[in-house]
C-alpha cells in the first residue's frame, strides 16, 4: 500500500513540475483538428488533395521530398487513389502528373547525363541540385526536405500548422536580423536581438518568408482560399506523406486489439477453470 | 485471493484431475492463440515479396532505334537480362522453315513475335535449364548457347539441342508506336 | 532438474528416441516443474520477457533483411520498409517498440526480484546471470537505436561512445578503435549493425542458463519461504502456462496500443531527421529507459567519476546477493525494509525523470533559492545528486545495516500456511490469523 502511494506521489511530482518546460522555449503551438487524428482516423482525401496542390505550387519551389514517388500519390489512402487503378502505377492521373516533370538520367548509349519525362516509380525531383545549391538560393539556410516532416517535429502536424500561420510583426524592441523573419512558434532563441524591457518574446528566426498567402493557390473544389485553410491543408498532405500506410496501420490496429481483447476474455475464463480448485 | 474455493484444496497433481482436459475454454483459447501466431505469420512472410518500389520498375520502355538490323541489344529488366533482337530477313526465313522440325517445345516462330513484327525478337535473357546467360551466335542452330551445360536455340529462341526444358521466355510487352515498346 | 522425471515414453518411438536424446523428457519435465502456487502477477514477467526477446529476434531477422548499414542509405532504407516494404512499417513499430517494452518488463522484473528477495541464496548466480542479460539488453538497444542513422541515432552514438574516452591513459585509444576511425561514421554503423545481429543472440544464451539456474533451486515466492512439500506446488503446466499467457495477453494489447495508435510516442521526434555530424540537437536525451543512468552520469561535475558511478550503478546489482545482510527473503516481512524500498523505487523514477530535463531546470517551476556549490539548489541536477545518493546508499548503507538491525515480522512455516489460515479460506470455526499481504 505504502509502495502504491509513493509510486504515485512520484507521478503526481512529475505531473505537477512538467509544466515548467514551457517557460522558455517557442510558444505552444496552436491546435487545429484534422480527420486523420486518433484511433479511427482518416485522411479526408480532397483535403489532401489540396494540400499537394499547395505543396506543388507554393512548397517545392524550396522544399525537396525525396522519399516521395509519383506512385505513392495513386497507392491506397493517397491524394489521387481511385479503386479502378489498384496499382498505382497504372492510374492515369497520377501518369499525368509524373508527366509534367523532368528527371535526370544516364543516356545508356552515350553515358551522357541527359533530360528524360519522369515515370510514375521515380521519386519526386528535387529544387536544387544539391545541399549547397539549395544554401546558396537561400541566403545560407537549407530548407529542410519534407518527406517525414510531421514525424519529424513534437506535435509535428499542429507545429508546422503553427509555424505557418504564426508569422507576426516582430515585438517592438526586436531586432530581426536580414533575411529572417520572426516566428513565435519557431524554437530558438532571440535574446540577442532584444533590445527592449521586461521579458524576452518567446519564438525564434525563421528563414522562410511567409510563404502563403491568401487566394495564393486556386482550389479546384473551390474551397475559399485562406491563409489558414492553406496551412491545413498542405499538413494533411505532408501528414500522409510522412507516414502513407498510417490508415492501414490503424486499421489492422483496431482488428488486432479486439482480437486481442477476446483472446484476453478466453485466457482469464481459462484461467479461472483452471484454478479453481487450488487454494493460492 | 477471490477465485478460491473455501476449504477446497485437492492434490493438483492427482491422476485424472487435469483440468486442461476437456473443457471447451481452454480448447478455444488455444485455438485462439495459434489464431494470432497464424495471423501475424502472414505479415512476417509476405514482407519478402517485392516491395512496392521493386514492383514500380517492374516495366520498361524501350526506343528501338537503338538497336541496328542484325545486333541485339541487352538490357535488364526486373533484375534479369532482357535480349531486344533486331532479326535479318535470313534468320526469320530460317526459323520459319524450322517450324516444322522436331523440337522439345513445338512453337511457331509467328507466335513468338508480335504480328507484322517478324523483324524484333524480344525474349528473356535466361537459359531456362538453369539461369544462365545465353550468348547469341554460337550454337548449331545460329541462335543463342548457353556456355553453362550447352543448351542450343535456334534464331527464334527455341531450344533445338541440350538440357533446356522450353524455349527462351517471351515476357509480356506491347509497341507503343513503331518504334517503342513497352515490356512488362 | 531437481525431482524425478514422470515423463514414460508409451510408444516404441518415444522409447526409443528417449535412450538416445531425451528431448520429449525435458521437455516434459519444464512443463512439470513443480511451481510454488501462490506466485502472483509480478512472477508473470519472466514469460513476458521471453516473448519480448522472441518478438524482437523474429521482427529483427526481418528488418535485416531490408536494411542498408550505410551512412548514406540508413535512413531511407528505414523509410523504405515502412513505405513500400510488405507491412514493414508492423515489423519496424514492433521491433522499435518491442525495444521499449522489453524494458518495461525487464524493469517491473527486476524490482519484483529486490522486493521479494530473489537474488538471495541459494539464487544469487541466477540474479546475476540476469544482471548479465540486462546488461547484454543495454548494449543491444543503444546499438539498435544508432542504426536508423538520425539526428538522435548519431549524437546518442557519439555521445555514448565518447564515455569510453573519460578512462584515463586508454579512454582516446579506445574510442578511436570503437568508432574505426576518428569520429562516429560508416565503420561505425557497419560493426554496430553487425553487433546489434550477434548480441540477441548472446542474450538469448544467458536466458537460457537463467532458465537453467532458476530450475535448479526453483522459484522463489511472495512469502519467500522455501518449499517445503508437494502441497506448496503445482506442475508448471497447466497452471502458470494459463497465468503467464493471461499475463501476456494484458501486456500484448498494450504493446498493440502502442504500435498502432502510438507508434512514435516513446521515441524522440529529432530520430527523423537524418543524421548531420555538423550539427547536434538542441536537447540530447537518450531513450527513456536509459534516462536513470544518464541522470546519473550527469549529477557528478568530473567527467571519469560520473562515468564510473554511471556503471557503479550497474555494477551494485551484481554485488547486491552480498550487500544485503537479512535473512528475510520477502520485504512482506520486512516492514521497514519496504518503506526503504518505496523509497528506492521513487528514486529510480526521480532519477528517470531528471535525465529527461535540463540539468539546470527548477525542479519547483519559478523559484530560484540559493546557489550552492555549482548549481541553484532547485535544480534537476541537485534533485538527481539526491536521488543518487540515495540510490546508492540504499545498496551499500540501508541493506546491509538494516539486515542486522530490524525486527522482521513472523513468517509462516510453509507456503500452504498462510494459505489455509486465509479467513477467506479457513474451515468454518477454525481459528484465523490475518495475513499480512505487501
Amino acid at each position: 500500500m505504502l509502495r502504491k502511494g509513493l509510486i504515485l506521489a512520484a507521478f503526481g511530482l512529475a505531473f505537477v513540475a512538467g509544466p515548467a518546460f514551457a517557460s522558455a522555449g517557442p510558444k505552444e503551438p496552436r491546435q487545429a483538428s484534422w480527420s486523420f487524428e486518433g484511433p479511427f482516423g482518416k485522411f479526408d482525401q480532397a483535403q489532401v488533395q489540396r494540400g499537394y496542390k499547395v505543396y506543388r505550387e507554393v512548397c517545392a519551389a524550396c522544399h525537396s521530398m525525396s522519399l516521395l514517388s509519383f506512385r505513392n500519390l495513386g497507392q491506397k489512402s493517397g491524394p489521387f487513389y481511385d479503386d479502378k487503378y489498384p496499382n498505382p502505377n497504372d492510374n492515369p492521373y497520377v501518369k499525368s502528373i509524373a508527366k509534367d516533370y523532368q528527371v535526370n538520367d544516364i543516356d545508356s548509349e552515350t553515358g551522357d547525363v541527359v533530360q528524360r519525362t519522369a515515370t510514375s516509380a521515380d521519386t519526386f525531383p528535387s529544387p536544387f541540385a544539391n545541399e549547397a545549391a539549395a544554401r546558396a538560393s537561400n541566403g545560407g539556410a537549407l530548407p529542410p526536405d519534407l518527406s517525414v516532416m510531421i514525424k519529424a517535429r513534437p506535435q509535428g502536424a499542429q507545429y508546422v500548422y503553427s509555424i505557418l500561420t504564426g508569422y507576426q510583426a516582430p515585438p517592438a524592441g526586436l531586432e530581426v536580423p536580414p533575411n529572417q523573419y520572426y516566428n513565435p512558434y519557431m524554437p530558438g532563441d532571440v535574446s540577442a536581438f532584444y533590445k527592449g524591457k521586461g521579458h524576452v518574446p518567446v519564438g525564434g528566426f525563421i528563414a522562410m518568408a511567409p510563404p502563403l498567402e491568401t487566394d495564393k493557390v486556386t482550389f479546384d473544389d473551390g474551397t475559399k482560399s485562406t491563409v489558414d485553410q492553406q496551412a491545413k491543408d498542405v499538413v494533411a498532405f505532408l501528414a500522409w506523406a510522412s507516414e502513407p500506410k498510417q490508415t492501414e496501420r490503424k486499421q489492422f490496429g483496431v482488428a488486432a486489439m479486439i482480437y486481442l481483447l477476446i483472446f484476453a476474455g478466453l485466457l482469464w475464463v481459462s484461467y479461472r477453470r483452471i484454478w479453481r480448485n487450488v487454494a493460492h | 485471493m477471490a477465485d478460491t474455493v473455501a476449504g477446497a484444496s485437492p492434490d493438483p497433481h492427482a491422476a485424472g484431475d487435469d483440468p486442461s482436459r476437456r473443457d471447451f475454454i481452454h480448447i478455444a483459447a488455444t485455438t485462439a492463440a495459434i489464431g494470432a501466431v497464424a495471423g501475424l505469420a502472414w505479415p512476417f512472410i509476405d514482407q519478402m515479396n517485392p516491395a512496392g518500389d521493386t514492383l514500380a520498375l517492374a516495366s520498361v520502355e524501350f526506343d528501338l532505334t537503338k538497336v541496328e538490323q542484325g545486333q541485339q541489344v541487352v538490357l535488364k529488366w526486373r533484375g534479369k537480362p532482357l535480349f531486344v533482337r533486331s532479326r535479318t530477313g535470313a534468320e526469320i526465313a530460317k526459323a520459319v522453315k524450322d517450324d516444322t522440325a522436331s523440337m522439345r517445345d513445338p512453337a511457331r516462330d509467328e507466335d513468338r513475335h508480335k504480328p507484322g513484327k517478324a523483324e524484333w525478337l524480344i525474349l528473356v535473357g535466361t537459359c531456362t535449364h538453369l539461369g544462365c546467360v545465353p550468348t547469341f551466335g554460337g550454337g548449331d542452330y545460329g541462335g543463342w548457347f548457353c556456355p553453362c551445360h550447352g543448351s542450343h536455340y535456334d534464331t527464334s529462341g527455341r531450344i533445338r539441342k541440350g538440357p533446356a526444358p522450353t524455349n527462351l521466355a517471351v515476357p509480356e510487352y506491347a509497341f507503343l508506336s513503331d518504334t517503342k515498346v513497352k515490356i512488362g | 532438474m531437481s525431482g524425478h522425471s514422470s515423463y514414460e515414453p508409451k510408444t516404441g518411438i518415444e522409447r526409443w528416441l528417449d535412450t538416445r536424446l531425451p528431448i520429449v523428457r525435458f521437455g516434459a519435465d519444464l512443463l512439470d516443474f513443480p511451481t510454488p502456487k501462490n506466485l502472483n502477477y509480478w512472477w508473470t514477467f519472466g514469460g513476458i520477457l521471453a516473448m519480448c526477446l522472441g518478438i524482437q529476434i523474429v521482427t529483427g531477422i526481418v528488418l535485416a533483411m531490408h536494411y542498408v548499414p550505410h551512412v548514406d542509405y540508413a535512413f531511407n532504407s528505414v523509410e523504405r520498409i515502412m513505405r513500400d516494404v510488405n507491412f514493414g512499417w508492423l515489423v519496424r513499430y514492433m521491433h522499435a517498440n518491442g525495444a521499449s517494452m522489453f524494458f518495461i518488463a525487464v524493469y517491473i522484473h527486476m524490482f519484483r526480484g529486490l522486493y521479494y528477495g530473489s537474488y538471495k541464496a541459494p539464487r544469487e548466480i541466477l540474479w546475476i546471470l540476469g544482471c548479465v542479460i540486462y546488461l547484454l539488453m543495454m548494449a543491444t538497444a543503444f546499438m539498435g537505436y544508432v542504426l536508423p542513422w538520425g539526428q538522435m541515432s548519431f549524437h546518442g552514438a557519439v555521445v555514448i561512445t565518447n564515455l569510453f574516452g573519460a578512462l584515463p591513459i586508454v579512454g582516446e585509444s579506445i574510442t578511436t578503435w570503437l568508432w574505426g576511425g576518428f569520429a562516429v561514421d560508416n565503420a561505425t554503423l557497419n560493426r554496430f549493425f553487425s553487433l546489434h545481429f550477434l548480441l540477441p543472440f548472446m542474450i538469448a544464451g544467458v536466458v537460457i542458463l537463467h532458465i537453467w539456474a532458476l530450475h535448479v533451486p526453483g522459484n522463489n515466492n511472495p512469502t519467500g519461504v522455501n518449499v517445503k512439500s508437494k502441497e506448496d506446488t503445482v506442475p508448471f503446466h497447466p497452471y502458470y502456462t494459463v497465468k503467464d499467457g493471461f499475463a501476456i495477453s494484458l501486456f500484448l494489447l498494450m504493446f498493440a496500443t502502442f504500435v498502432f495508435f502510438q507508434p512514435n510516442a516513446l521515441g524522440d521526434a529529432v530520430n527523423y531527421v537524418p543524421a548531420n555530424p555538423l550539427v547536434t540537437p538542441a536537447h540530447i536525451v537518450p531513450e527513456w529507459y536509459f534516462l536513470p543512468f544518464y541522470a546519473i552520469l550527469r549529477a557528478v561535475p568530473d567527467k571519469l567519476m560520473g562515468v564510473l558511478l554511471m556503471f557503479g550503478a550497474i555494477a551494485m546489482l551484481f554485488v547486491l546477493p552480498w550487500l544485503d545482510t537479512s535473512k528475510v527473503r520477502s520485504m512482506r516481512y520486512r516492514p521497514t525494509a519496504k518503506l526503504y524500498f518505496g523509497l528506492f523505487v521513487l528514486a529510480c523514477l526521480i532519477l528517470g525523470y531528471c535525465g529527461g530535463r535540463l540539468p539546470d531546470d527548477p525542479v519547483i517551476p519559478g523559484i530560484s533559492t540559493f546557489q550552492l556549490l555549482d548549481a541553484d539548489l532547485n535544480s534537476m541536477v541537485w534533485l538527481s545528486r539526491v536521488a543518487t545518493a540515495y540510490y546508492f546508499g540504499y545498496f551499500v548503507v540501508i541493506l546491509p545495516i538494516l539486515g542486522l538491525t530490524e525486527t522482521p515480522l513472523p513468517q509462516p512455516e510453509s507456503i500452504s500456511a498462510p494459505v489455509l489460515s486465509h479467513p477467506a479460506n479457513a474451515p468454518a470455526g477454525a481459528a484465523a490469523s490475518p495475513e499480512k499481504r505487501g
